[in-house]
């Protein structure tokens, strides 16, 4: 529309972000052998011979940029390779690293955030192969904005667009706590207590799941802005199915429970960066969940819903004492407070 | 494992499936379908959409919100009034939900994005320590809420304000809310579910005459999933027993005399007097003034508001199509709007109910919007 611009909204992963991505960028999508810009999927695969080249690319803004639990570093080198891990490419061949600085960044923070980067990749077995450095004036950046590309190859992949009505929805742990750390720092709500970013490289945790289920893996997305609900709606939108969530079964940690009763916010829509959403067959069910259980990263991974055939493309919440549809996220949520 | 923390215990599925299984025994025996009853408080929409409530109700049981916003009831001369005061230069202060309900032709958000001094404060005394920093300025509190919120403003003004400070109340009283629907002939509403907040100030005495004079029974409840259904079944069975008494089922927090010392705040600053509540009617104990020697802090004597300025006829199409009258008087539900989740959604509010977050199209939006998911197994 003319006259209109770009608001927050626009980049806080709901309806308003996907409407931009379509009503913009889809114009860019042509047809490609394999999964391209159409799927709006977490990255690209493209055939090569018998196996898949897995393509993606993110980048990185966080205020602020040391949180607790991590900081933009780790987050820049997880988020690239729980992207790939979520088109089902657990053997990353390599990241790159671009990174635009503001004027009169300090240098030992950009150590402290390279080391973290570096850290981050050895948990991943996730070599960076090469970079861009660019510095703009005071004003022009804000801080520190980190790109990576990853690239991965993978014998099967695994869209976020495979659920059928009588597939399990997993989490593979508690939900919220990137969210609701980086929110309470970000706005100083002196909330801070244990609130801890989950941030984590999943491709370990990943391979396990494909592992214990093979082809019953169905659906995979990494739960970031939007949350859990955010993701639901997309794998519900996407395969043409309802969900239905078991509220009292999506595990959250009483920390993230409380700050967010307090702040009036869903911990479902709260950002997470260290966890994936897994659709599998309901025979693989069990196996993958003892598989993700048994891993560092999965002791908490639960359960959570079923893919039915009703109200597709929508999420039904069972609270426990009823149910009602859940609202797919739109824009950034907001302390009540703010 | 730790013991559960103390709300948990009012969310308990198994206690919550025998209270709707014992509901929907006495929804049965009352004999007659539906069974309609109103709450009047947004806390307990909200409880009731966020836990999915209507979805286990017994289906001859209507449980309908009434005018319990008193955002959503604060009527379209009441935000003239603030929206001129801050053209004429005031520094206006209110709560968030204030911002975007709609006047006559403009809300205090566009005020402000014309530049009027607009300012969200979280409390009174937030207000009042804006007019203490500027004491160049004059500072007008827009208060809006119903009793619990009218206490806090009395306490300030009776703790001493400064000189440039002023309330133009837009405070709210409770009892009338019911008062207006029971007198309503197209309603049917056999019995009121009344807001626990609200009564821990007032105390649950307060509804003993309306009960009486109705013929009505009112049972007050906390905003819990458990607390509302368990007052929602108490309800049903004084119905069913056509026993029109007043019911606490909130002791925890209320007594049947209030809080005596909030309530001698309360009527040492204000008077209850009649005024207009949005989309609803004239209602003649619905507003909370303040008392003529208070004149000099009420900001309807202090200057003389135009809003004949800031009027004008700039009525829009979609605002005539909007129900918030209708559905705050409890005869149509939000998801029967043409507008809504459509033309009407929060970052684009046509009506007062959804401005607010007390408003019920506000919530029903929030929670999914559509209360009715009995076809998935």
């Amino acid at each position: 529309m003319a006259g209109e611009k770009v608001a927050l909204k626009h980049g806080a992963g709901g309806r308003a972000m996907r409407a931009l991505i379509e009503d913009v960028f889809l114009a860019l999508a042509s047809p490609v052998d394999g999964i391209g810009l159409s799927a709006l999927d977490d990255g690209a695969a493209l055939r090569v011979g018998d196996r898949w080249l897995v393509v993606t690319t993110d980048s990185h803004v966080v205020h602020p940029i040391f949180f607790p639990g991590g900081d933009i570093g780790r987050l820049s080198v997880s988020g690239t390779v729980n992207d790939l891990a979520m088109m089902g490419a657990t053997e990353p061949l390599g990241l790159t690293c671009a990174v635009i600085l503001e004027e009169g960044f300090p240098r030992a923070d950009l150590e402290r955030i390279r080391d973290s980067m570096l850290e981050a990749s050895r948990e991943a077995g996730a070599p960076i192969v090469t970079g861009d450095t660019k510095v703009m004036g005071r004003g022009e950046v804000d801080g520190v904005v980190l790109n990576t590309t990853g690239v991965a190859l993978a014998d099967r992949v695994v869209t976020d667009a495979g659920l059928r009505p009588g597939d399990r929805i997993i989490v593979t742990g508690t939900i919220g706590d990137h969210g609701m750390a980086v929110m309470t720092r970000r706005h100083q709500l002196g909330l801070e207590g244990d609130l801890r970013s989950d941030v984590a490289p999943l491709n370990g945790l990943v391979r396990a799941a494909l592992r214990a289920g093979g082809e019953g893996v169905v659906a995979m997305k990494d739960p970031t802005r939007g949350g859990l609900a955010s993701v639901l709606h997309e794998m519900a939108g996407k395969a043409k199915v309802g969900v239905v969530l078991r509220e009292p079964d999506v595990p959250v940690n009483p920390e993230v429970r409380a700050a967010c009763e307090v702040l009036g916010i869903d911990p479902l829509v709260v950002a997470n960066e260290g966890k994936a959403v897994i659709g599998v067959r309901p025979e693989a069910a069990d196996g993958v969940l003892a598989a993700l259980r048994a891993h560092p990263l999965g002791r908490r991974a639960a359960v959570v819903g079923t893919a039915v055939a009703e109200r597709p493309g929508q999420v039904i919440l069972d609270t426990g004492m009823g149910r009602r549809l859940l609202a797919e996220p739109d824009g950034e949520p907001l302390p009540r407070i703010c | 494992m730790a013991s559960a923390p103390e709300e948990l215990k009012f969310r308990d599925p198994q206690k919550a499936r025998e209270l709707t299984d014992a509901l929907a025994r006495e929804v049965e025996l009352v004999g007659h379908s539906p069974v309609s009853v109103m709450h009047v408080c947004g806390s307990h929409e909200q409880a009731i959409a966020r836990f999915g409530l209507r979805a286990a109700f017994p289906r001859g049981l209507d449980v309908i919100m009434g005018p319990g916003c008193p955002v959503c009831v604060t009527d379209t001369p009441e935000v003239d009034e603030a929206v001129a005061l801050a053209a004429q230069g005031a520094r206006v202060c209110t709560y968030g939900d204030m911002l975007r309900l709609p006047g006559t032709s403009r809300s205090l958000a566009d005020a402000q994005a014309e530049g009027g001094k607009v300012e969200v404060v979280y409390s009174v005394s937030q207000a009042v320590d804006l007019a203490r920093q500027r004491p160049a300025e004059q500072v007008v509190f827009f208060a809006s809420g119903f009793e619990t919120t009218a206490v806090a403003t009395a306490a300030v003004i009776l703790a001493g304000v400064p000189e440039n400070f002023s309330v133009l109340s837009s405070h709210k009283y409770v009892p009338a809310a019911m008062d207006v629907v029971s007198e309503m002939k197209e309603t049917n509403i056999e019995g009121f579910v009344a807001a626990g907040h609200a009564a821990t100030i007032t105390g649950y005495g307060i509804f003993e005459p309306f009960a009486k004079r109705t013929g009505t029974p009112v049972v007050v409840a906390g905003f819990e999933p458990l607390d509302v259904l368990a007052a929602v079944l108490e309800l049903v069975r004084l119905i069913r027993l056509g026993r029109p008494e007043v019911v606490n089922c909130y002791p925890r927090c209320v007594t049947r005399e209030g809080n005596r010392p909030a309530q001698e705040k309360l009527w040492r600053v204000f008077d209850v007097v009649g005024g207009n509540w949005r989309g609803i009617a004239q209602v003649p104990r619905g507003n909370l003034e303040l008392k003529p020697e208070w004149n000099r802090v009420n900001a309807r004597h202090r200057f003389r508001i135009d809003t004949a300025a800031v009027g004008g006829a700039s009525r829009n199409v979609l605002a005539d199509q909007c129900i918030c009258g209708s559905i705050m008087s409890g005869l149509a539900k939000p998801d029967q709007c043409a507008l809504f989740g459509k033309e009407c959604r929060p970052e684009t509010p046509v009506g007062a109910c959804m401005v607010s977050s007390e408003g019920a199209c506000k919530i029903w939006h929030v929670y999914g919007g559509h209360p009715d998911l009995q076809e998935v197994a």
